[in-house]
């Protein structure tokens, strides 16, 4: 119960070092795209503190854990993780999507350690992650891919061609993630294409689908530790979140889905992510 | 040339256990002979070209090197973008391999007439492009994309082309092949019409034109020295590919003759006009629809040094 405490109290502490991060590179770059890195902020926390084996000091590491971020424009929050658990210097973050940087505005792999996949196109992480874990597995290797996808990006038809291969050649080291916000580019999901009855989608492809509160530290350890969620069948988490997570002005609402903080706006989210509780 | 890709393959697969195949559901009766021998390094992705080279790329990236398989355009334009992100982004060991290049599949219409891959192959960076001329340079070919580290594009005729080599031919990727010596006019000619190339030569030779016939296997490196030699040596210069006229050997061709100071040779292009086809045909029907037949290839080359 202690140990639970602690690694609770670790994400929690985590999250609130990469939503601070995310808020203030997004308003150093002017920038898009800051609500949907905030949504996935427990997420990659929990990932990167107490579910993925990666070494930091070792990124090609064999036998490690992959993570794909297949929403590409969510990268901030994945920069910032990295950054934070000690892929790259927390310094390199102040120089996010400015002139010559290395962190471009979506995924990118070239000179970032820790990056497993560029992305930004939507609708090609989970085929990647397919391909890496059949490889897993044809070379006798443990390690899981994990790959993170937008309920936008449920759109796109490859990632159903995907969601079809996976649980046909039973790739139970195979784990997707969907930060279900429910907002996507010009509109809410129910408004846009809607993706529901998305559990019942993913299940009648045969994925062991598990819902959870995405921002609730203690449920996404208790959902991603328990892995696979069926033996021989790829895993599912159907993870609600709140677009623009944390910052009361931001959260679902779609302008933050291009606007990036003012000085004002900055103020007011930085003081918002410093009270207590 | 199919049959020569797999038999290689076979061979190659072999020694490199790291070799893969993944196809789109097509190749019945040709990959047979690997999926038996090697059916944990085989996949049938299904239907579904997207996903299977993004697969393709995240095999390879976790050490495998991945031949993608299928018919005419699916290989390529169906997932150019997994094609360019995935695999071309990532430097990752796939070859993407298509078979129907050109008009193979002239009666099954549009759909399968291969003849912008080139064109648009060539254009991505970090991507290699081959288009073997006849069944041992399809082996040559094979050798050396597997042993070359990155993604590579490999675009294969039929079945039942002429072999044209010696079976010891020494096969460099970017390293264009003398088929035939000539000091009048140099024929450069990519993919299956190499046979054909070389039958115009032949042809024109008793009435005393001269014709250097270049094997362009691999239009991406260009072998810019052998083009530059050409338009120093000989008179002037024609492309033959069964392909658009735009972006492919002609195009690639023109682009070093154009920035050379030795380029200012008569220049003659040989392909497919910007245009679908509007009729359908055998391969032998739509070459010679085309004016890219033994004859028209041989007449053209003699109306360019008409007019010089």
């Amino acid at each position: 119960m202690e140990r639970t405490l602690t690694l609770n109290e670790q994400c929690r502490d985590l999250s609130a070092r990469i939503r601070r991060h995310v808020v203030m590179m997004t308003h150093r770059a002017q920038s898009a795209h800051v609500g949907t890195s905030l949504s996935t902020v427990e997420l990659l926390a929990v990932l990167y503190a107490c579910v993925l084996r990666v070494d930091p000091k070792r990124p090609a590491w064999h036998e490690r854990d992959r993570l794909i971020l297949s929403k590409g424009h969510g990268c901030a929050a994945l920069y910032a993780v990295l950054a934070e658990v000690g892929f790259m210097p927390v310094s390199w973050l102040e120089r996010f999507y400015l002139d010559g940087s290395r962190l471009a505005g979506h995924v990118t792999h070239t000179g970032v350690p820790g990056v497993e996949a560029s992305t930004g196109a939507l609708g090609h992480g989970l085929s990647l992650a397919c391909g890496m874990a059949l490889a897993a597995r044809r070379n006798r290797q443990n390690h899981r891919v994990f790959v993170v996808l937008s309920d936008g990006e449920c759109d796109e038809g490859a990632t159903w061609e995907a969601a079809l291969f996976a649980p046909h050649h039973q790739l139970d080291n195979l784990v997707a993630i969907i930060d279900y916000n429910k907002m996507q580019s010009l509109g809410s999901v129910a408004e846009v294409l809607d993706l529901e009855p998305l559990v019942a989608k993913w299940e009648a492809f045969r994925w062991a689908v598990r819902e959870v509160d995405g921002h609730d530290v203690s449920a996404l350890i208790q959902t991603l530790t328990n892995l696979p969620f069926v033996p021989g069948r790829p895993s599912c988490v159907v993870a609600h979140t709140v677009k623009g997570k944390g910052i009361s002005f931001m959260e679902q609402q779609l302008l933050w889905h291009y606007r990036s903080p003012d000085a004002g706006e900055l103020d007011r989210a930085l003081r918002e992510l410093d009270r207590p509780g | 040339m199919r049959s020569a890709f797999f038999d290689t393959l076979v061979r190659l697969a072999e020694d490199d256990e790291r070799i893969t195949l993944v196809v789109g559901d097509l190749g019945f009766g040709v990959i047979e002979p690997f999926a038996r021998r090697f059916p944990d390094r085989f996949l049938n992705a299904g239907v579904a070209e997207q996903n299977l080279t993004g697969i393709a790329a995240g095999m390879a990236l976790s050490g495998k090197i991945v031949f993608t398989y299928s018919i005419a355009n699916f290989p390529t334009l169906r997932c150019l973008e997994q094609i360019r992100n995935d695999v071309c982004y990532h430097e990752a060991n796939v070859k993407i391999v298509a078979v129907g290049g050109g008009f193979a599949y002239g009666p099954l219409g549009m759909t399968h007439h291969a003849t912008e891959d080139l064109a648009i192959m060539r254009a991505l960076p970090g991507m290699i492009v081959v288009a073997p001329g006849d069944p041992v340079e399809v082996e040559g070919a094979t050798r050396a994309i597997a042993a070359h580290a990155g993604p590579c594009y490999l675009r294969l005729g039929r079945a039942g082309e002429p072999t044209v080599h010696p079976p010891d031919l020494v096969f460099k990727l970017g390293r264009a092949i003398r088929v035939r010596e000539g000091h009048d006019v140099t024929l450069v000619v990519t993919g299956g019409l190499l046979a054909t190339a070389v039958a115009a030569s032949d042809r024109l030779r008793p009435t005393g034109i001269s014709v250097r016939v270049l094997s362009m296997h691999t239009t991406k490196p260009v072998d810019d020295a052998e083009i530059v030699a050409a338009a120093q040596e000989t008179r002037g210069i024609v492309t033959l590919e069964e392909h658009s006229v735009i972006g492919g050997l002609g195009s690639a061709v023109a682009e070093i003759l154009a920035e050379s100071p030795e380029g200012k040779v008569p220049f003659k292009r040989l392909g497919l006009p910007s245009a679908f086809a509007t009729e359908i045909g055998s391969q032998d029907y739509l070459r010679r629809a085309y004016r890219l037949s033994e004859e028209a290839v041989a007449d053209s080359i003699e109306q360019l040094l008409r007019a010089t």
